[in-house]
């Protein structure tokens, strides 16, 4: 009995991979990205393994993790062996860089666009004939509106239909301070629920039927718009909104342990060849591909899009300021 | 009173149960076959298992220990071991999880020292393993210890005086006499490891195909819109369960006729 058990353990042992971090060959490459590119990264992948498969030869898996992106990055702190990351926050990256020093301080540097392939903005889905008319960030401080978006503290998605809403409040009320809060209190007041993460949110709209807008990236809107009928939902994308940018960077410490570094960087090439852009545009996220561009310029309402950089002066002052411990997200995000 | 709780079993369990199946086959056996076969739901199956066929023996093994321990000895400190075993019943899964990341994680305690000799535990089957053994250490032990409790330790104490030694004493009157006890704790942590969620996905990095257990799966199909896929990955973890529940209603029966044979 006892050398049964000790035989059954250590013959499960020996075939659990992980014990030692073998060097698996560079054949296979970890992607651990934002929790709603799911879709999105599934055709990557797809993609991306065929062109390289008809290119020389091997064969490629590339494995995908998605969580929030936040918690993904303390993932990656703690040990989770990313050879790259797909993020839809600067401030998640860098953090790879600040306090783990498992990539370089110049990471944005490497990749075209601020390694940022394609970007997007918060837009609104609405229900199907836009009910409660819906049009502009000031329609979701009204009494009658019920909004619906993760919570800041968790989402990085939030985060930016955070400052989105504090740049329009800033540019409706110049130099009034008080009248920004209270047009961020009044829509917080609006808010039923906070889920964590983007997805959570999108379920709470579309499943339990909460709400009369949800906030979330564009490309979230649309696909959502697609999954679940166009008879049912309508995207609004409102006349001014917050530039997203979506940074990619290898990881550095782990690519130069597990050898992958060549493979780990071709992948992310990819994301700005034709090929990929096209498919990110499918996906409805915006990119910066001329030629895509234009193809697809019918699916995309224009909309002036405002920088953290030149509203917040960057993201460093905008989590110091609006997100840090008692900043404005803390006087707006009051329970109810 | 009857009427309510065959009510109240059927509304709580019933159903649910129902709606699993129903919900995984609405689209036909073979779209439920096909999201299981699925590579992924499939690697998550067979992680799943492997969990359990590590955790349950090692948990046997100890639980047999620590209820000998506890139930035979007086020492110092031994109503702290009572204690002590429990204390993953009363701490939260994800505490555990997070603690397992502080200990093992690469910023961790022991993180450096880990990485420095390229042992990978945390994000990796070996961390799922830990807080899984973790959170299911009581049950084996507290099932024994409320059954050797109760026996004293005259059969043994003849045993010895008798001439058996340690092992013979254990293999032919202490293990016999607590099997069933030792089988029924048995099942309980392989259903609780096998559906434990919260500290698993502390610790899994959930790298689809890779360390995502079956419950994980189910979350990440789930929020993919793939309702068939995880109701059918739900559909294997409730069939796992019943034959659990079935094998230890069977072996229940066989124990109850063994033992009054003996008497």
């Amino acid at each position: 009995m006892r050398r049964l058990i000790l035989a059954a353990v250590l013959a499960a042992l020996g075939n659990a991979p992980g014990w030692a971090a073998q060097p698996s060959g560079p054949d296979t490459l970890l992607n651990v990205s934002y929790d709603i590119a799911r879709e999105l990264y599934a055709d990557i992948d797809k993609a991306y393994t065929a062109k390289h498969q008809a290119e020389t030869g091997q064969t490629v898996t590339v494995k995908q993790s998605h969580d929030g992106s936040s918690k993904q990055a303390r993932a990656i702190l703690e040990g989770l062996q990313a050879d790259v990351v797909t993020f839809n926050q600067v401030t998640d990256v860098q953090v790879l860089h600040d306090k783990g020093s498992l990539i370089p301080a110049d990471w944005q540097k490497r990749l075209p666009n601020n390694s940022s392939p394609y970007y997007s903005l918060p837009a609104f889905l609405v229900r199907a004939g836009n009910p409660k008319h819906i049009k502009d960030w000031s329609d979701l401080a009204r009494d009658d509106v019920q909004v619906i978006f993760p919570n800041p503290k968790t989402s990085g998605n939030s985060r930016y239909t955070f400052l989105a809403a504090l740049a329009f409040a800033k540019e409706k009320f110049p130099d009034d301070q008080a009248k920004q809060t209270d047009f961020l209190k009044k829509i917080f007041a609006n808010v039923p629920v906070f889920d964590t993460g983007g997805r959570g949110a999108t379920t709470t709209f579309v499943q339990r039927g909460i709400g009369d807008v949800l906030i979330t990236f564009e490309a979230e809107c649309y696909g959502t718009r697609d999954q679940f009928g166009k008879d049912q939902y309508e995207v609004v994308v409102p006349p001014m909104s917050l530039l997203a940018e979506f940074p990619v960077t290898v990881v550095d410490k782990v690519v130069d342990q597990r050898g992958s570094r060549a493979l780990a960087e071709d992948y992310l090439k990819f994301l700005y060849t034709p090929e990929g852009q096209e498919i990110l545009a499918k996906r409805y996220n915006r990119v910066v591909d001329e030629g895509v561009k234009a193809k697809y310029a019918s699916q995309f309402p224009e909309v002036r899009l405002v920088r953290v950089e030149d509203v917040f002066g960057g993201w460093d002052k905008a989590n110091k300021e609006e997100f840090g411990d008692g900043g404005l997200l803390d006087q707006v995000f009051v329970k109810h | 009173m009857i009427a309510l709780a065959i009510l109240g079993s059927a509304l709580f369990l019933g159903l649910p149960l129902a709606i699993v199946f129903t919900e995984a086959l609405r689209t036909g056996v073979g779209a439920w076959a096909s999201s299981i076969i699925e590579p992924e739901t499939l690697h998550a199956v067979w992680l799943t298992v492997l969990t359990a066929l590590v955790c349950v023996p090692v948990n046997i093994v100890f639980g047999v220990a620590v209820a000998w321990l506890i139930s035979r000895f007086s020492f110092p400190g031994r109503k702290l071991l009572i204690t002590l075993v429990e204390v993953p019943f009363s701490v939260s899964p994800v505490v555990a999880g997070v603690s397992y990341l502080f200990l093992y994680g690469a910023q961790g305690l022991l993180g450096p020292w880990l990485s420095a000799h390229n042992i990978q535990i945390m994000f990796a089957p070996p961390a799922i393993f830990l807080v899984s053994l973790f959170v299911t250490a009581p049950f084996v032990a507290r099932e024994l210890l409320s059954l050797m409790q109760t026996q004293s330790g005259n059969e043994e104490e003849a045993a010895l005086s008798l001439g058996a030694s340690g092992w013979q004493m254990f293999f032919h009157v202490t293990l016999p006499n607590m099997r069933w006890a030792l089988f029924y704790g048995a099942v309980l942590c392989n259903a609780r490891v096998m559906g434990e969620f919260g500290s698993v996905s502390v610790v899994s990095g959930a790298i689809r195909g890779q360390t995502n257990t079956l419950p994980l799966q189910i979350e990440q199909l789930f929020n993919d819109y793939n309702v068939v896929g995880a109701f059918s990955a739900s559909t294997v973890l409730a069939l796992i369960a019943m034959v659990t529940l079935v094998l230890k209603y069977v072996l229940e029966i066989r124990g109850a006729g063994a033992s009054r044979g003996r008497h």
